[in-house]
């Protein structure tokens, strides 16, 4: 059925601007002049007390930085970024030596609270109204409940607090800022750092391996079940600063880790630089679960102001046995260039990609994966669901490839997209190279509009037009949607709901 | 960016080809001027190499080491032995048209007794009289930026041009058979367009074919102008020899409730392109395209097709199958682009490729951009070996392995032929299929 008059009308009226996270926090804070240079990287370094090989790391990741060009191959358009026009660096000026949340600057906590973040772990303690998931016992030991979440939370560019620490530390797990692990297990991070995105990769990560200021940094040691979900919440609020944090997981032999990762940004009519580096390592049947509600600040209705999120982010699969898996829910941003990738080098080991990208308005979404089968009886699956509304563009990009030694390499990818409105474009660019006999790779994709006939089932067995579509691009994504950790998985259904809001019946 | 990088020799051997042949190509002022365009949009840019999207897989610029000069007119002898030249469609009762080493011959043409409405012209005779057909009647359509076609239109001497008239149905099927005869390498560049007026029909069989063992080069490109509720068949068959370098465009554009049927078969070659730019211009227009490559040895084709739903209500159907031996490496590159506004349309496309060794490579891009919401498309790939199951199945009926795996390439292919409407068609590719398979063993 064609696209009728109803459906015209109210893509005619899409609004954007339902962005709930758009406050801003007035905050003073300390920055580092405006402009990239070797000084502003000196800066970054010694305001973090780096050793020093770390700084020789981000000197050589700038030089080789100034040689590169930016790439132009994904399906979006911006105009030039001027690199000397931001700020590298802005922490919020701490009043002391912070020793406790208590001491954390309030209006940083009212932030977060307001986010729906809490830094408090006695809040998360008394539950706040979520269902209890199972409970796990180890060794006896009373286990905590899952709703449990140690959150790292990153404040333009510094770490403000990281709680549950010390419950984290009896199981031997380390979590802290990248920043402090490189003063307390330098070794860690020089042995990992770079490893699986090096500081040459690509043109974002070699700026960021340069001035990366903070992120997330995870350790689980050998035979560790991490004991709860670990996160990481990123927040920019600091005007035309650009935010590159760099976040490192490893998972030695045996261990597990499921990592949750949010982001929101301030309503403004500029565009801010969002370029992340995640690196993941998976050793000996070791498992890392990452997941990533992104929804940073799209722009408004006519397409103003928004996130550049140019990230990059890879999981090795190191070792015999391993698995990472990631799944994330995009519907922030006003560009977002991003594919997370498994390099599945040891035998057996397995990668998973779960993807929602959701654009509106003008958003333009070029994001994918990467699966590149280098060991023995690798496999791989992708599930990737995009829904383009508005004025938007959503693209699809993912290579999946077997090299030579790579036998019973098997992969099975879906790729489906949605339109909803006909201003939008939808597009699927897939690359499937083999290079070995044994591997089994299959491929499919659609694109379709929602169809008239579910609709009008719906709707004549009383559901209101919206409630109906809401059921369809429910059912569209619930694939993707059950492998989110529960919590994010409620969150996630509402921020789909909302963001294609206007956009429906 | 765009740092000018060291010409290669092919490069440098192709500019001295159109600098040498410029003055004598067929042309006036306009067509002149048109190919001067073209070589300068080629020195541009150079032979694509894989940083080039579009020719991510084929890598000219390192796999084409040297441009060979162009091949002379045929003489008697070139004439006499594309005349016993082995015909595929021999005794099809097809009208055959034979270009030798690029020059279209009449005297070895079948040109007696044309039906009313069909006209048959040497494109070497249309471009002398300056009608600027090179560029104008597709140019539209075609990505200026093609390397290999902006080549083709520098330098393209000859071909064949055939019109068929509106409301003309030609029951006689024309082979446009391309020959090369000489063992010493040349290269050829032709140029031919296919004209059916609205409500015309008519099969068009192309074929190509060479000497094994010489590295002569093929760059040919084929221009159809389908009307209004017009018919074309139109089927590609390269059978080159095993040292040859084939490149190949292949240009439609396609009116309104017309049916476009294509299948493009590779069972020879060394390394071979084929680029389709199909558009379907006017709306409720239904197309089928689709093809098939037989591969072994080092062979290297590459099949890219890029497909326009540019109107409303178009329905088109895409399927190519590769069988890859040996050291031998298909590359698939497909993609449905549908135009704002070409609502109800309905594309799929599917890639499949077999994989009968453990070096043999296949690479796949299917690709979908739509701007349209009300649209059905979808794409599908698979890349594996032959099932072990159905192996199994066929052997334990008394099947010896090898005949099992042919009779299964066998069926894998045959989804392809099937797709020809003409009988005599389908017979010859079988015919190709069943050669190719015997000489594997």
């Amino acid at each position: 059925m064609a696209a009728v008059q109803e459906t015209i009308d109210r893509v005619k009226g899409i609004d954007v601007d339902q962005y709930r996270y758009g406050f801003e926090t007035q905050i003073e804070s300390e920055k580092a002049p405006k402009g990239l240079s070797e000084d502003t990287i000196r800066f970054i370094s010694a305001k973090k007390n780096e050793p020093g090989w770390m700084l020789e790391w981000r000197l050589e990741a700038y030089r080789r930085w100034l040689t590169m060009t930016e790439p132009t191959w994904a399906r979006v358009g911006y105009p030039r970024i001027d690199y000397q026009d931001l700020y590298y660096y802005s922490a919020p000026k701490p009043k002391k030596k912070v020793a406790s949340l208590d001491e954390i600057d309030p209006e940083i906590l009212k932030t977060y609270e307001k986010l729906g973040i809490p830094l408090r772990e006695v809040e998360i303690l008394e539950g706040v109204e979520r269902p209890t998931a199972a409970v796990e016992a180890e060794d006896g030991e009373a286990a905590a409940p899952r709703t449990k979440i140690a959150v790292d939370a990153v404040f333009d560019s510094v770490s403000v607090a990281t709680t549950f620490k010390d419950e984290l530390k009896k199981a031997g797990v380390i979590f802290m800022p990248i920043s402090e692990a490189l003063r307390e297990h330098p070794d860690l991070v020089q042995k990992y750092l770079g490893t699986v995105v090096p500081t040459t990769d690509n043109y974002f990560a070699t700026l960021n391996s340069a001035v990366f200021s903070d992120g997330s940094f995870v350790y689980v040691p050998p035979g560790v079940r991490c004991p709860m979900e670990l996160s990481t919440y990123f927040r920019i609020n600091e005007r035309n600063t650009g935010q590159f944090e760099r976040t490192l997981i490893i998972a030695d032999k045996g261990a597990y880790v499921s990592y949750l990762e949010g982001c929101t940004a301030p309503q403004r009519d500029e565009n801010q630089l969002h370029a992340a580096v995640v690196e993941l390592v998976a050793l000996d049947d070791a498992e890392i679960k990452y997941s990533t509600v992104q929804n940073w600040y799209p722009g408004n209705s006519e397409g103003v102001g928004g996130i550049y999120n140019f990230v990059t982010k890879r999981g090795d699969c190191r070792g015999a046995n391993s698995k990472i898996s990631w799944t994330q829910v995009e519907t922030g941003s006003a560009i977002t260039w991003k594919y997370p990738s498994c390099i599945l080098r040891g035998d057996n080991s397995s990668g998973e990609f779960y993807s929602i990208a959701i654009s509106n308005g003008f958003q333009q979404v070029d994001s994918g994966t990467k699966m590149i089968h280098l060991g023995k009886n690798t496999s791989s699956r992708i599930i990737s669901k995009g829904i383009a509304a508005g004025k938007s563009q959503n693209t699809y990009r993912g290579l999946v490839s077997a090299h030579r030694k790579a036998s019973g390499a098997r992969n099975f990818t879906a790729c489906d997209s949605l339109l909803i409105g006909d201003k939008c474009g939808a597009h699927t660019v897939p690359y499937i190279e083999a290079k070995n006999s044994s591997a089994v790779f299959e491929h499919e994709a659609t694109t379709s509009k929602i169809s008239e006939d579910v609709l009008f089932y719906c709707i004549q067995r009383g559901l209101s037009q919206e409630e109906a579509v809401g059921l369809v691009v429910n059912g569209f994504v619930k694939d993707v949607l059950q492998q989110l950790p529960m919590e994010f998985a409620v969150e996630a259904q509402k921020l789909i709901s909302i963001s294609l809001e206007g956009s429906v019946g | 960016m765009g740092v000018a990088i060291r010409k290669t020799k092919a490069e440098l051997g192709l500019a001295d080809l159109y600098q040498g042949a410029r003055r004598y190509l067929p042309g006036g002022e306009e067509i002149t001027a048109v190919r001067a365009a073209a070589f300068d949009r080629f020195t541009a840019v150079g032979l694509p190499h894989r940083r080039v999207e579009a020719w991510r897989y084929t890598d000219l610029r390192t796999q084409m080491k040297e441009a060979k000069r162009l091949a002379s007119l045929p003489d008697d002898a070139a004439k006499a032995k594309a005349r016993e030249a082995k015909d595929l469609f021999a005794g099809a009762g097809f009208r055959k048209l034979v270009i030798v080493d690029g020059a279209f011959v009449p005297e070895l043409s079948d040109l007696a007794e044309l039906e009313t409405g069909l006209t048959i012209q040497p494109m070497a005779d249309a471009l002398a009289a300056d009608k600027p057909l090179l560029s104008q009647r597709l140019g539209a359509i075609v990505p200026d930026d093609d390397p290999a076609l902006a080549l083709n239109t520098a330098l393209a001497a000859n071909g064949v041009v055939i019109l068929v008239a509106p409301g003309t149905a030609l029951s006689r099927p024309i082979h446009v058979a391309f020959v090369t005869t000489n063992w010493v390498a040349t290269s050829m560049f032709t140029r031919s367009l296919v004209n059916i007026g609205a409500g015309a029909s008519a099969t068009i069989v192309e074929s190509h074919q060479g000497p094994d063992g010489s590295e002569y080069q093929v760059n040919t490109a084929m221009q159809l102008v389908v009307g209004d509720e017009a018919r074309i068949d139109h089927i590609k068959v390269v059978s080159d020899g095993n040292s040859a370098l084939h490149i190949g465009s292949l240009l439609a554009n396609i009116g309104a409730r017309a049916t476009f049927n294509q299948l493009g078969f590779v069972a020879g070659g060394s390394l071979i392109r084929n680029q389709l730019f199909v558009r379907l211009a006017g709306e409720g227009t239904v197309a089928d395209i689709r093809g098939g490559s037989l591969l072994s040895g080092t062979q290297h084709a590459d099949t890219t097709l890029a497909i326009e739903h540019a109107a409303e209500n178009g329905q088109s159907r895409e399927t190519f199958k590769a069988v890859v031996g040996d050291t031998a490496r298909a590359v698939f590159q497909g993609k449905i682009t549908v135009a704002p506004g070409a609502q109800k349309t309905d594309a799929k496309m599917m890639s499949r490729a077999l994989l009968l060794s453990d070096e043999a490579e296949a690479d796949s891009k299917p690709e979908l951009e739509i701007f349209a919401d009300d649209v059905q498309c979808g794409h599908g790939t698979t890349t594996g070996a032959i099932d072990d199951e159905l192996l199994f199945y066929l052997m334990a009926r008394g099947i010896p392995p090898d005949e099992a795996k042919a009779l299964l390439i066998q069926a894998f292919i045959g989804e392809i032929i099937e797709g020809a409407a003409n009988e005599a068609v389908r017979d010859a590719l079988t015919g190709a299929l069943l050669g190719w398979l015997g000489r594997r063993e």
